[in-house]
């Protein structure tokens, strides 16, 4: 008796949505695994790690705060991975959203007007779409790979926010530290839940949500950006243009990562800091493949991801831990998830001794 | 007679291999004696090919015995076919194409077999057996029909009692067949034992001894087809008559597509470069270009497509305008519609429903407003096209990849038609599509002419361009012929252009005749 793994006829569906079930379980028992070896109560270690940083309305206020870039970026690049499109710089388009936005909320310092708002979340769009066109520039025009000039322009703009805060920029009355003045009320995103920090980027995550399935399932550029990753030679075939699926898929991504970071620095930031984000843009990707790639899975995983990070900061602080449990975690999930995919193409076979045929002469 | 006449050289006996969702093979008995050249008859589908790698070792049959002359065999695998004397040439073949004739022969040869002196003997049996071959050549230089010629030299020096041939005239032009027929009569008279695989009724007919007809995975019949009639071959074989396509008179409009001196270099070094082609396609007729395949075919359709664009607009004019520069989705809209070679992958996308499928070229009848799928018109319409063209399916939410290769076509074809096209092109519209399937699509192709549409068809199958085309013209080496009519050719002269006859003697002076790719 042996086991063999076999193609199955069609993917499986089920295995498709137990996968990221299966992978989360996977994570849990490593963490256990992981808590015993390093001297600590592992049941102890689980609780201040994925509950206690949930057992509070202020938490669950701060749970959804921190998902909501996270989802923000992850429906944004998702549509784009559907299409075959590889962009691995949310991370700079986020940050070039916050520049824009924070800009904006710079310039208008002083002003009262309502319009500051809007205006920093239009820029901050503008940024991370004009970021994104970029790689989307190269890559049509000189076949250059996106994965890598978009990724590379994630420490581009992480420098420029840098020199800025440094610089230009830099809060005359801030004691010489790296940070912008602080924004004035009118450019800070409404509060959303009293007790908490959660402000209406949730609600802007909502919508990118429900507009990203909308675009995908009803849109006909959304079905055609999902031929295009399915089967290139079929999109060409029905006339597809392959650069538009580019620039879309590229752009939709930079777009909503820009919005991220005007969300960041007009909610639990308030000012422009040397470091806006604690890496949302790239956990952004592991949650849009734990999500499936379906902005309602990614609605799910974002709060997973959001609660690995709130638990990795209680594990800090109360069990003394090192920071990178989290990125750990981070990293492990995605190891599982993709191990688990396996079964959605394939399936696990028992291959008794088959009878024998004849016997050789 | 002696007694190793007498022993069938191989017999088998109710072989029966189920997969989880087919019986390929149940009950099957078939006995091949020395020297016989044994037809194996039967539609897609019918169990030809389980058979075939049961015998060849790389399929285990579920129950049922082998007996390989007059011995019961495991074939555990095809190393152990190989040794017992069982070689077999497979309708893809397994070549690389930087090496040379030798190198792939000697790479398949055991280590005893393959020293300094194998070109010597690969001349050798080449020319006993009329297949000429020169060992040093690169595959990448050599026609379909060359490479061809190397697996089968390849099995013959491995001295083959049984050599099994997988539908080996599908990519030959008549005369090469002709040919191969005389090879496998003189192979048989020296005592090898030939299965021969084909749906080609006419083949069959005249090359074989004994016929086992498959059906659905069940043996329906064994005959000796020189005695049966095509008519009373099909019919055991599809298991009813054969529908036969009504040909009406032709009425000739306007010119629909016209190619004018079309010159395209190949896009991969594969690839064949197209020479002046041009060709003249006008409403309610049919147009068929011949030519063995890899002679710039692809190249040909990718142009004429949008697939790939030109260039120069005005080298293409479709319904009066130069479409050149246009990408696929702007040439449909102006009236095209086109059924690809490949169905997997290019006419259809594998893993989406045959609904989502319909929506790939279709979506301009009214399946969307404002940017939004209709999501139930898309669905009506892939259900009429499943209905309308008897596709065999689960309804508009199969997979398009679990239909049979006959049955997906048979839905791109009607997705093509029912948007009402007035130039149409289709390629290999029949390829590996069975008998009754590619009956009806070649009758939709007729319809569509009689409707006052012009139609363009490219296919391998003689048989298929005469019983359909008006007109008839043949590729050969990136080159078109101009097109004949039909009533004034015949098979002989139309494979006579297939092997490049027309092409002026001075444009290619030292190249050897090489259409699946020349650097």
């Amino acid at each position: 008796m042996r086991l063999r793994l076999e193609p199955r006829p069609e993917p499986s569906r089920l295995a498709g949505w137990l996968s990221p079930i299966v992978a989360t379980l996977a994570v849990l028992a490593i963490g256990l695994m992981l808590f015993s070896a390093m001297g600590k109560n592992p049941w102890e270690a689980m609780y201040v790690f994925f509950i206690e940083p949930i057992d509070t309305l202020y938490d669950i206020g701060e749970l959804l705060l921190k998902a909501s870039p996270i989802m923000l970026c992850a429906v944004g690049l998702a549509i784009g991975y559907r299409a075959n499109v590889w962009n691995i710089g949310a991370e700079g388009q986020l940050i070039m959203g916050a520049i824009f936005g924070g800009g904006v909320a710079l310039a208008f310092h002083g002003s009262t007007s309502w319009l500051v708002l809007p205006l920093m979340l239009v820029a901050g769009l503008l940024g991370g779409v004009l970021w994104a066109a970029i790689p989307a520039f190269l890559r049509t025009r000189f076949n250059a790979n996106e994965i890598l000039v978009s990724l590379m322009l994630v420490y581009v703009a992480s420098f420029i926010l840098s020199l800025l805060v440094h610089g230009a920029w830099r809060d005359p009355e801030g004691f010489n530290f790296p940070q912008s003045k602080m924004f004035d009320d009118n450019a800070l995103l409404l509060n959303l839940l009293p007790e908490t920090r959660l402000n209406v980027g949730f609600m802007i995550a909502l919508a990118a949500v429900a507009m990203a399935w909308l675009f995908m399932r009803m849109s006909l550029v959304g079905y055609q950006m999902r031929v295009a990753g399915l089967a290139p030679a079929a999109a060409n075939y029905a006339g597809i243009s392959a650069s538009r699926t580019v620039w879309l898929g590229m752009l939709i991504g930079g777009g909503s990562a820009g919005v991220a970071g005007v969300g960041e620095v007009a909610g639990p930031i308030g000012q422009l800091l040397p470091i806006v984000s604690p890496g949302y843009g790239f956990a952004a990707i592991i949650v849009a493949f734990v999500g499936r790639l379906h902005p309602v899975g990614i609605f799910f995983a974002s709060l997973l991801m959001s609660l690995l990070y709130l638990g990795g900061e209680a594990a800090q602080m109360r069990l003394a831990l090192p920071s990178s449990v989290t990125g750990l975690f981070q990293g492990t999930l995605l190891f599982f998830l993709l191990a688990a995919d396996v079964f959605i193409h394939y399936r696990l076979r028992v291959i008794r001794t088959a009878p024998a045929v004849a016997k050789p002469a | 007679m002696t007694d190793a006449a007498t022993t069938p050289r191989l017999q088998l006996t109710g072989i029966t291999k189920a997969y989880p969702s087919v019986i390929a093979n149940q009950d099957v008995s078939l006995t091949v004696l020395p020297g016989e050249i044994h037809a194996v008859l039967g539609e897609n589908g019918a169990g030809k090919s389980t058979l075939m790698k049961i015998i060849y070792g790389a399929v285990k049959p579920d129950t049922g015995t082998i007996a390989w002359e007059g011995k019961a065999v495991a074939i555990a695998n095809p190393a152990r076919a190989r040794r017992l004397g069982i070689g077999m040439v497979f309708q893809h073949f397994s070549l690389f194409e930087t090496l040379t004739v030798a190198d792939n022969i000697a790479l398949a040869l055991e280590k005893d077999r393959s020293g300094d002196d194998l070109p010597a003997r690969i001349r050798e049996v080449s020319t006993r057996y009329g297949l000429p071959l020169a060992p040093d050549r690169h595959i990448h230089t050599m026609s379909v029909g060359e490479r061809q010629r190397v697996e089968i030299v390849r099995c013959l020096l491995q001295d083959p009692r049984l050599l099994i041939m997988d539908e080996p005239t599908s990519v030959l032009t008549p005369q090469a067949v002709e040919k191969l027929f005389e090879t496998l009569r003189r192979l048989a008279s020296e005592g090898c034992s030939i299965l021969y695989i084909s749906h080609k009724l006419d083949e069959i007919r005249a090359l074989c001894h004994k016929a086992t007809v498959l059906r659905g995975g069940k043996v329906t019949g064994t005959c000796d087809p020189r005695h049966e009639s095509s008519t009373s071959l099909a019919r055991m074989m599809i298991g009813s008559d054969l529908p036969h396509p009504q040909h009406r008179q032709a009425q000739i409009g306007a010119d629909a597509l016209v190619v004018r001196d079309l010159s395209l270099d190949a896009d991969d070094p594969f690839g064949t470069a197209l020479h002046n082609i041009s060709l003249t396609v006008r409403v309610g007729e049919i147009v068929g270009i011949a030519g063995v395949s890899g002679n710039g075919q692809k190249e040909l359709m990718a142009a004429l497509s949008g697939e790939r664009r030109v260039p120069d607009a005005d080298r293409i004019m479709l319904l009066g305008q130069a479409v050149g520069r246009l990408d696929a989705a702007q040439r449909r809209a102006l009236g095209f519609a086109f059924v690809p070679e490949e169905r997997l992958g290019r006419g259809a996308v594998p893993e989406m429903s045959l609904a989502d499928n319909a929506l790939l070229t279709a979506h301009r009848q009214q399946l969307v407003s404002r940017g939004f799928v209709r999501h139930d018109a898309v669905r009506a319409y892939a259900v009429e096209t499943i209905r309308a063209y008897g596709v065999k399916a689960g309804g508009p939410d199969a997979i398009a990849r679990s239909l049979s290769g006959g049955n997906l076509q048979k839905f791109i074809v009607g997705r093509e038609i029912r948007q009402h096209p007035k130039m149409m092109i289709a390629a290999q519209p029949t390829w590996g599509v069975d008998v009754g399937a590619a009956a009806q699509i070649r009758q939709a192709l007729l319809d569509l002419r009689d409707s006052g549409v012009a139609v363009l068809v490219v296919s391998e199958e003689l048989d298929e361009l005469f019983e359909i085309c008006d007109r008839l013209a043949v590729i050969a080496r990136g080159r078109l012929s101009d097109a004949k009519a039909v009533s004034d050719t015949n098979a002989a002269e139309i494979g006579l252009l297939m092997s490049g006859s027309f092409i002026a003697s001075g444009a290619e002076p030292h190249r050897p005749f090489s259409p699946a790719g020349m650097i």
